[in-house]
C-alpha cells in the first residue's frame, strides 16, 4: 500500500469513529428519551439535559478532538501543509 | 496604535469594538434613567449597530476576485468561527428558537440537536476537503469534480432553491424587527432590512460579509446572554442559569400539573377569534412523550436538520475562506463552540420567561390572575394591539387559564425583557441582536446565491472570457436583484418564520448532500450518477412536500415524515439513484480519480488555482 492509501485508511478509520460517537450523542441517547428522563443531572431530567446541553457540548468537544487527531494523522504520513502551499 | 497588517490586529480591533458596544449600552441605560423614551432608545440601538455594519462593509470594499469570493483566504480560525456562527444563527435561532421551546418543550428541542450535530458531519466529511479543492462556490466543486456544465447547473438550482427559501424568512425577520424598533409598517420594514443587508455585502462580497458577521456575532451573543443572566439573578434563580435552573424546570412541571395542559380544539380557537399563528402552551416543558413514534419524530427531525446543515452552501462556503485545510477543520470546531453559547442558552431563556408568566408567586405571573387585571398590564396591551398576543376566556370564569393565553412564538424573545420588567434598554439591545442575527444570515445566503449565479452560471457557463471588472459587476447586480426578490416575497408574508427555515434544510439535503460527500469519499461516483441523483432527489423531495403539506395536497404523512422532514425522502432517493446510475456508467477517468486523491491529502496545491 502506498503512503497515500495508508493515510486514507487511517483517515477513514477516524471518520468512522467520529461518526459513531456522533451517532451515540445525536440519536441513541434520544431513542431512550422517556426512560432517561427518570434520572436526573444537576437537577435537570436527564433527557432534557442532554438535549439542552449535554449532547451539544459533546459535539463541540468531539470536533476539536477530531481536528487534533486528523492533524496527527497528516503529520504521521508527511501530508501536513507548508507555508505557501496554496 | 495599529501597526502591521489588518489581520494581525483583528483581536485588538474587535476588542475595541466590543468595548465600544458595551459603552453604548451603558450610555443608553443612562439616557433611559434621564428620561429618554423607549421608542428613541429602540431606534438608536438598531440605527447605531446597522451603521457600524455599513461602515465595516464600506471599508472592506474590494476589486479582487479572490477577495470578493473567498475573502482572500486569510480569515483566521477563531474569527471564521464567529463569522460562521453569525452566518448560521438566523432570525429563527435568535427570535424563534426560545419561543419554539417555550411552546413545544422537549419535542421542539430536536432542533437544538439537529442544528449543532450537523457540524460533526461538516468537519469530518466535507469542510477540509472542499477547502483543499480551492473552489469559490459549492457548485464550483460539483462542476469540477464531476465535470460538465449540466452537473454545475443542477447544483446551482438546488443551491438557489434552498437558499432562497431560507432568505425570505430572514428578510421577513429583519422586517419584523425593523418595523417594531423603528415604528414603521412591516412592508416598509422589509425594505429597510434589505437595504441594511445590502450595505454589508455589496462592495466587498465575502470579505465584507466576513468582517460584518464577526461584528454581528458579538452584538447578538451579548444581546442574547444579558437578559438571561439578568432575569436569573434578579429573581434569585441562580447566578449561572445554565447549571442552576434544575429547580425551575421542576417547578414548571408542577405548574403544568396545577394549571393543566389543555390542547384547545381548533374550532374553539377559531370561534374566539384568535389571530393566526398565535399559540397557547399545551406541551410539557421537560417531559418526554412516550412511544416509539414520538421518539422517531424527534430523531427524524434531527436527521433532517443535521444532514441539511452539512449541505447548506452558505455555511460550507465559509470554510473556503480559511488560510489552510488544517484551519478549516479547527474553524468548524470554533464555529460550533460559538453557536453552542447561544443554543445552550435558548432552553434557559425559555424556562425563565415561561416561569415569569406562569408562576403566580412571581410579581410578573399572569396565569391564574383575573383577566381584567392582566389586561391592564402595559406589555400585554402593547402586544395585544399588534395582534401578537391574545386572551380568550373559554370557560368564562374571568380568570386567565394556561390554555387561554395566546402568543406568537416569534415574539417570546422580543417580549421577554418587558415581561420580566427589565429596563427598556434591554429590549432595545434584544432588537439589535435579533436584527444582527437575521441580517448576518441573510447576507450569507444572498451572497451564496449571487456568487453561484455570477461565478458558476455567468462566468463558467455563459461568458468564460469575461474580465474581472465585468464579473464583479454582474455579481453585485445579482445581489441586488436577489435581495429585492426575497424582500418582495417576504413582504407578502407567506409562511411563519420557522416552517420555511426547516424547508431550506430539506431542499439542500435532498439535492446536495450525497453528491457532495460521495464526490470526496467515493471515487466511483460519476457525472451521470451525480446529475441523476440531484435531479431525482430534489424532484422527489419537492413532490413529497406538495403531497403532504396541509396547504397544498394535505395527505397524511407516511411514517411520520411530514412537511418538515421531506428531506428524508429526497436524500434517500438521491443516494439510491446516484449509486445505481454511477455503477451503470463507466468509471471516472484517471484524471478525475487523481484529482480525488489529491483532495484527500491536505498538503500540496489546491485543485483550482488561486484565481479562477
Amino acid at each position: 500500500m502506498s503512503n497515500k492509501e495508508k493515510h486514507w485508511e487511517k483517515t477513514k478509520g477516524l471518520m468512522i469513529l467520529t461518526l459513531a460517537i456522533w451517532f451515540f450523542f445525536g440519536y441513541v441517547v434520544f431513542m431512550f428519551g422517556s426512560s432517561l428522563n427518570t434520572a436526573s443531572f444537576l437537577g435537570y431530567p436527564l433527557a432534557y439535559y442532554m438535549c439542552a446541553q449535554g449532547s451539544i457540548v459533546a459535539f463541540v468537544i468531539l470536533i476539536f478532538w477530531f481536528a487534533n487527531r486528523q492533524e496527527k494523522i497528516d503529520e504521521e504520513f508527511g501530508f501536513t501543509e507548508r507555508e505557501g502551499d496554496d | 496604535m495599529f501597526k502591521g497588517k489588518f489581520i494581525d490586529n483583528l483581536p485588538k480591533i474587535y476588542g475595541l469594538y466590543t468595548g465600544g458596544f458595551l459603552v453604548f449600552i451603558i450610555l443608553m441605560a443612562i439616557a433611559e434613567q434621564a428620561g429618554m423614551d423607549a421608542k428613541t432608545i429602540g431606534i438608536l440601538f438598531v440605527a447605531f449597530t446597522v451603521c457600524i455594519y455599513a461602515i465595516i462593509g464600506y471599508l472592506s470594499r474590494t476589486v479582487q476576485v479572490d477577495a470578493y469570493y473567498v475573502a482572500g483566504r486569510q480569515v483566521p480560525t477563531v474569527f471564521n468561527g464567529m463569522a460562521t456562527a453569525a452566518d448560521w444563527m438566523s432570525g429563527a435561532s435568535f427570535v424563534a428558537m426560545a419561543g419554539g421551546i417555550y411552546f413545544g418543550g422537549y419535542t421542539y428541542m430536536a432542533f437544538l440537536i439537529g442544528w449543532t450535530g450537523g457540524y460533526v458531519l461538516v468537519s469530518s466529511l466535507l469542510a477540509p476537503y472542499l477547502r483543499k479543492f480551492g473552489c469559490y462556490t459549492v457548485p464550483d466543486f460539483i462542476g469540477t469534480r464531476y465535470g460538465g456544465n449540466v452537473a454545475r447547473f443542477c447544483a446551482v438550482v438546488v443551491l438557489s432553491l434552498a437558499s432562497f427559501t431560507y432568505v425570505t424568512a430572514q428578510i421577513n425577520a429583519t422586517g419584523t424587527i425593523a418595523s417594531r424598533a423603528l415604528g414603521i409598517p412591516f412592508e416598509l420594514g422589509v425594505w429597510v432590512g434589505l437595504v441594511s443587508i445590502l450595505l454589508c455585502s455589496m462592495l466587498g462580497g465575502m470579505r465584507a460579509v466576513t468582517w460584518t458577521q464577526v461584528a454581528q456575532y458579538i452584538v447578538l451573543i451579548i444581546a442574547y446572554l444579558i437578559p438571561i443572566f439578568w432575569m436569573s439573578n434578579k429573581n434569585g434563580m441562580g447566578f449561572f442559569p445554565h447549571f442552576m435552573l434544575g429547580e425551575e424546570v421542576a417547578r414548571l412541571g408542577e405548574l403544568e400539573a396545577q394549571f393543566g395542559l389543555v390542547k384547545n380544539a381548533a374550532a374553539d380557537v377559531k370561534a374566539a377569534g384568535v389571530p393566526g399563528g398565535l399559540k397557547s402552551i399545551a406541551l410539557p416543558h421537560a417531559g418526554v412523550p412516550d412511544g416509539a413514534m414520538a421518539a422517531w419524530k424527534f430523531i427524524s427531525l434531527v436527521i433532517c436538520m443535521m444532514v441539511g446543515t452539512a449541505s447548506l452552501p452558505h455555511i460550507l462556503m465559509r470554510y473556503f475562506t480559511t488560510p489552510s485545510v488544517k484551519a478549516a477543520r479547527k474553524s468548524v470546531a470554533w464555529s460550533l463552540f460559538f453557536i453552542a453559547l447561544l443554543y445552550t442558552s435558548a432552553p434557559m431563556l425559555a424556562t425563565l420567561s415561561k416561569l415569569q408568566l406562569m408562576d403566580p408567586n412571581l410579581a410578573t405571573g399572569i396565569i391564574g390572575k383575573p383577566i381584567a387585571d392582566v389586561m391592564q398590564i402595559e406589555w400585554v396591551n402593547s402586544w395585544m394591539n399588534v395582534k401578537q398576543a391574545f386572551i380568550a376566556d373559554f370557560n368564562g370564569d374571568g380568570v386567565l387559564q394556561l390554555n387561554e393565553w395566546f402568543m406568537r412564538g416569534d415574539v417570546v424573545v422580543l417580549a421577554t425583557p418587558e415581561v420580566a420588567g427589565l429596563p427598556y434598554v434591554i429590549s432595545g439591545l434584544v432588537a439589535a441582536g435579533g436584527m444582527a442575527a437575521a441580517m448576518s444570515t441573510a447576507d450569507g445566503l444572498i451572497l451564496a446565491i449571487a456568487n453561484a449565479l455570477s461565478h458558476d452560471v455567468y462566468y463558467k457557463i455563459i461568458d468564460p472570457k469575461a474580465d474581472v471588472r465585468k464579473r464583479l459587476l454582474v455579481a453585485r447586480a445579482l445581489l441586488v436583484v436577489i435581495g429585492a426578490a426575497g424582500a418582495y416575497i417576504a413582504s407578502m408574508r407567506i409562511t411563519s418564520i420557522l416552517g420555511a427555515v426547516a424547508w431550506a434544510f430539506d431542499f439542500a439535503m435532498s439535492g446536495l448532500f450525497f453528491p457532495l460527500i460521495l464526490g470526496v469519499w467515493w471515487k466511483r461516483a460519476t457525472r451521470q450518477g451525480a446529475i441523476a441523483g440531484m435531479i431525482t432527489g430534489l424532484a422527489s423531495g419537492t413532490a413529497y412536500l406538495i403531497y403532504v403539506y396541509p396547504k397544498f395536497m394535505g395527505n397524511p404523512a407516511w411514517l411520520g415524515i411530514d412537511h418538515l422532514r421531506f428531506g428524508i425522502i429526497g436524500a434517500s432517493v438521491c443516494l439510491v439513484v446516484m449509486v445505481v446510475v454511477s455503477l451503470m456508467t463507466p468509471e471516472p477517468d484517471s484524471a478525475t480519480q487523481k484529482m480525488v486523491d489529491e483532495v484527500r491529502i491536505p498538503s500540496g496545491k489546491t485543485i483550482l488555482g488561486k484565481q479562477h
